[in-house]
């Protein structure tokens, strides 16, 4: 699991209002090299929860000099960029869990799959 | 070449390219020809295999026989039943070189289609052994019965022309037309209303016939009640028991205007097929009355022993007979006799009794079937045990099934800007994931084991279930949902999958949906999935065919412009509440390549046992891809070369798609072996067929939608609407845009 796809991932557990982000507990991470491409990059910034991917990138102590704030010019800011890229498209966790923020309900990730299935009575 | 070879054989100039393409044919066939069996030679012999010239790919022994015939005398012609070859013997030698080298890479053409024949040289033909099987217990089939002028007469004696008729129950049945004498009988309990006679007793033309019966001992009582049914072309009758309660044993069908070929079924799951020519008389007694299941597949010809006044009148399935051909059928009237049962059933088959305790139409051969759920945790319960159990067990060879992504769905892909966000939800094996290599895709399907599919091909995906997909509410600027809605088995529970995708989408975001439709012949055009019950039956394929290949996947030029054309011809259901009606509660079970006879079913899957074509027979619904196609062609020409070598290549209406891209590592890939995952399977899912018990059958939960009943669905839905539908391949479709 990509941080791309966990800062799109939310709980979905019954009754939980506040579902997101999804804490991320991991036991296995790796960082796989991706080629860059800045432009796609920037285009993803907007479809982002900014201080999701900040705390997810931090959970997993991958977070590096990652600024809190969106910087303003990330357009065309290509150091940015690459720091962006790294966290949402290399950073991939393979065992762990995800837990609901919430309800504390755990979602198990193996071999980089999350299981989000719910029981009968979650949904 | 010699064009004038023979008026059936156009000689074709080729291009190199179609030489390219040839070879590759050539490769393809020899690679399926192992997987048969068949061993070629290089050396001339007497006998030679005459690829796709076979009866499954819609070839007749007429049409072949004369094109072999112009190279020299023949000795024998064999044509294996539901196979895309035949086996040919000359008499000398030279007469098999000259067809080797004259008949080779050429097109054929056979009625409405072409074919294009490949020859090679065998040394041995195996000649199967005619069996003749019996007929069921308690059959009789009598042979011109009624004279010419009789038919005449008695065809004469109905009158069609009223569209309703009260005094005679007349109705138009989805599928046929029907017309009741003495009782009606009634479709939606499957009886008659004893104290309710019709108006219109039997017609006296009849009596003649029926005193004939009488004195010649088929019946020894005179029937009161008649159903007249006249089938078109292409219709048929879903398998059925006449209700034991309502009827008393003996059963007189008599067939006027044109032959059939009748299924008889036993619940065991031995099947007879039996050849019904024109005005013969079918007696159905004991046994074959009361318990084993006879019906009509819809289809327009029959395979059927080629007229030899010394051939057996049944042929079985798939026990081979070597001396078939195809028979085109006409419109056929049968006329039913029945007698009303006054006395509750007293017959030895209480299994299948309605008077003994059992439900009144037994199903062919399913007594664990489930039932239409009433509730929500049944419909969970019907979907977990037929739906998610089922693709778990079964993902691995689906998903070898699952090679090019659609067309229209690819468009449709390709159309989203650069970094969309897309939720596929239920993506299969994540064969849409890749199409646009711009956008952020995400998966996620209910099936872990297509999931690890997909993973394992690098997507980004996750487990859920499309009724609560755990992604942010607005986070996609598209949805897609392709064959996923119809294996829902509720209406509130299909609505809620649509109004899960909806509430993913941002506003402005669009979602396209794709489900099955009941209707797989539209604007006259049949289906991929129908077109190939002409062509091929379970276990059988074209021998130019990727076997791998989704065959409704291969578009072609069969369906353009359908959301425009649809709009003008819509037509509305006839008899709506019959082709949604499950009898009894029980779901059926499809017959595979067949129309739909009702909305609610199950759909067989033949799990491949690695040497028999199993599992190819449904290959129907939502495509997944397979990463093998995508390294040999880029995505984004996917549906380009696809559409293009469908319409080059195909020697059967399409079917002979996508040679360009066959290997033989593609083809071999496609062997998979019954994976251990279906030991899981419980057994209500999992059934060993009936006759070869080597291949495991699954069976699927599908609603197949209606016309206009997707969009009505989505309408039902505030903050959408509907922005296009059209009818692609066999399924119905919708682009929802969100407001």
């Amino acid at each position: 699991m990509k941080l791309l796809t966990h800062n799109m991932l939310t709980s979905h557990v019954k009754g939980v209002i506040k579902g997101y982000p999804l804490l991320i507990k991991a036991t296995e991470v790796k960082v796989n090299e991706v080629e860059f491409n800045p432009q796609f990059v920037s285009r993803m910034i907007p479809k982002l929860e900014w201080s999701a991917l900040v705390q997810a990138a931090e959970e997993l102590g991958q977070r590096q000099d990652l600024p809190s704030d969106l910087v303003p010019d990330y357009e065309t800011n290509e150091e940015f960029l690459k720091k962006v890229h790294r966290v949402l498209l290399e950073v991939e966790v393979v065992e762990g869990c995800l837990q609901c923020p919430e309800s504390g309900r755990e979602f198990p990730i193996s071999r980089g799959i999350p299981n989000m299935l719910l029981n009968e009575d979650e949904v | 070449m010699d064009a004038s070879v023979d008026s059936n054989v156009k000689a074709v100039r080729r291009s190199k390219e179609e030489k390219k393409v040839l070879r590759k044919q050539l490769k393809a066939s020899h690679t399926l020809l192992k997987h048969e069996g068949i061993n070629t030679t290089s050396q001339p012999t007497k006998s030679l295999v005459v690829a796709n010239g076979g009866l499954g790919n819609g070839v007749s022994r007429e049409h072949l026989s004369a094109a072999l015939k112009q190279m020299g005398e023949l000795e024998t012609l064999v044509m294996p039943p539901h196979k895309p070859y035949a086996f040919v013997t000359y008499r000398l030698e030279e007469s098999a070189q000259k067809a080797h080298t004259l008949l080779n890479g050429q097109k054929m053409k056979c009625g409405e289609d072409s074919v294009t024949l490949y020859l090679s040289f065998v040394n041995s033909v195996t000649c199967e052994e005619e069996t003749s099987v019996p007929l069921p217990e308690g059959l009789v089939l009598v042979k011109d019965f009624v004279s010419q002028e009789e038919e005449a007469l008695l065809l004469a004696a109905i009158d069609w022309s009223s569209l309703y008729d009260d005094a005679t129950a007349q109705k138009a049945l989805k599928h046929r037309k029907v017309k009741h004498y003495g009782y009606e009988f009634r479709y939606d309990n499957n009886n008659v209303d004893k104290d309710k006679p019709l108006p219109a007793g039997l017609p006296e033309e009849c009596l003649p016939f029926l005193e004939r019966c009488l004195r010649n001992g088929y019946i020894d009582i005179m029937p009161d009640q008649l159903t007249v049914n006249q089938y078109e072309s292409g219709q048929g009758i879903p398998p059925h028991v006449d209700t034991h309660s309502a009827f008393e044993d003996t059963i007189l069908s008599l067939s006027l205007g044109s032959q059939t070929v009748m299924e008889f079924r036993h619940p065991d799951g031995h099947l007879v097929a039996v050849v019904l020519p024109e005005r013969s008389l079918l007696v159905m007694k004991g046994e074959s009355r009361f318990l084993w299941t006879h019906g009509i597949t819809p289809r327009k010809f029959d395979m059927v022993p080629a007229s030899d006044p010394q051939c057996p009148s049944t042929t079985s399935d798939p026990i081979g007979h070597s001396n078939l051909t195809l028979s085109k059928r006409g419109t056929r009237t049968s006329f039913t006799f029945r007698k009303i049962r006054h006395e509750p059933c007293h017959c030895a088959f209480p299994s299948v009794c309605d008077s003994q305790g059992a439900s009144s139409a037994p199903s062919p051969s399913h007594p664990s079937t489930p039932s239409l759920p009433c509730c929500h945790a049944d419909a969970a319960r019907l979907e977990e045990e037929y739906v998610h159990r089922v693709y778990d067990a079964i993902a691995s060879h689906f998903s070898s099934t699952r090679h090019s992504p659609w067309p229209r769905v690819c468009h449709f892909l390709s159309s989203l800007p650069p970094g969309s966000v897309l939720a596929d939800v239920g993506c299969g094996n994540g064969k849409y994931l890749g199409v646009n290599p711009h956008v952020v895709a995400v998966g996620c399907d209910r099936s872990s084991a297509l999931i690890d599919i997909c993973a394992e091909r690098g997507f980004q995906v996750f487990v859920s279930d499309a009724l609560s997909v755990p992604l942010r509410t607005a986070s996609c600027d598209a949805c897609i949902s392709i064959a996923v809605i119809h294996h829902f088995s509720t209406q509130e529970r299909r609505l809620a999958a649509v109004r899960e995708l909806v509430r993913l989408l941002k506003p402005g975001g669009r979602a396209l949906i794709y489900v099955w439709a009941f209707e797989q012949e539209y604007n006259k055009q049949k289906s991929k999935y129908l077109k190939e019950s002409n062509k091929e039956h379970p276990g059988n394929y074209s021998l130019t065919v990727n076997t791998s290949e989704d065959r409704r996947e291969t578009h072609g030029k069969s369906c353009p412009h359908d959301s425009e054309r649809g709009k003008e011809e819509h037509t509305p259901e006839d008899d709506v509440s019959h082709s949604s009606k499950v009898t009894d509660g029980k779901l059926s079970v499809h017959t595979n390549r067949t129309a739909f006879n009702t909305q609610d079913l199950l759909v067989p899957w033949h799990l491949k046992d690695g040497k028999k074509g199993g599992g190819r027979e449904e290959l129907g619904e939502g495509g997944k891809k397979n990463k093998k196609n995508e390294s040999l062609r880029k995505p984004s020409d996917n549906c380009g070369t696809s559409q293009r070598s469908t319409n080059e290549t195909s020697p059967v209406s399409g079917s002979g798609c996508n040679l360009g891209i066959i290997t033989s590592d593609d083809t071999q890939s496609t062997d998979l072996s019954f994976n251990g995952d279906s030991t899981q399977t419980s057994s209500s899912s999992l059934e060993s067929e009936p006759k070869s018990s080597s291949v495991p059958v699954f069976h699927r939960y599908y609603h197949v939608f209606q016309q206009g009943e997707l969009e009505r669905l989505c309408g039902q839905l505030a903050g959408v609407k509907v922005q296009s539908s059209y009818h692609d391949q066999g399924n119905w479709c919708v682009i929802l845009e969100k407001d």
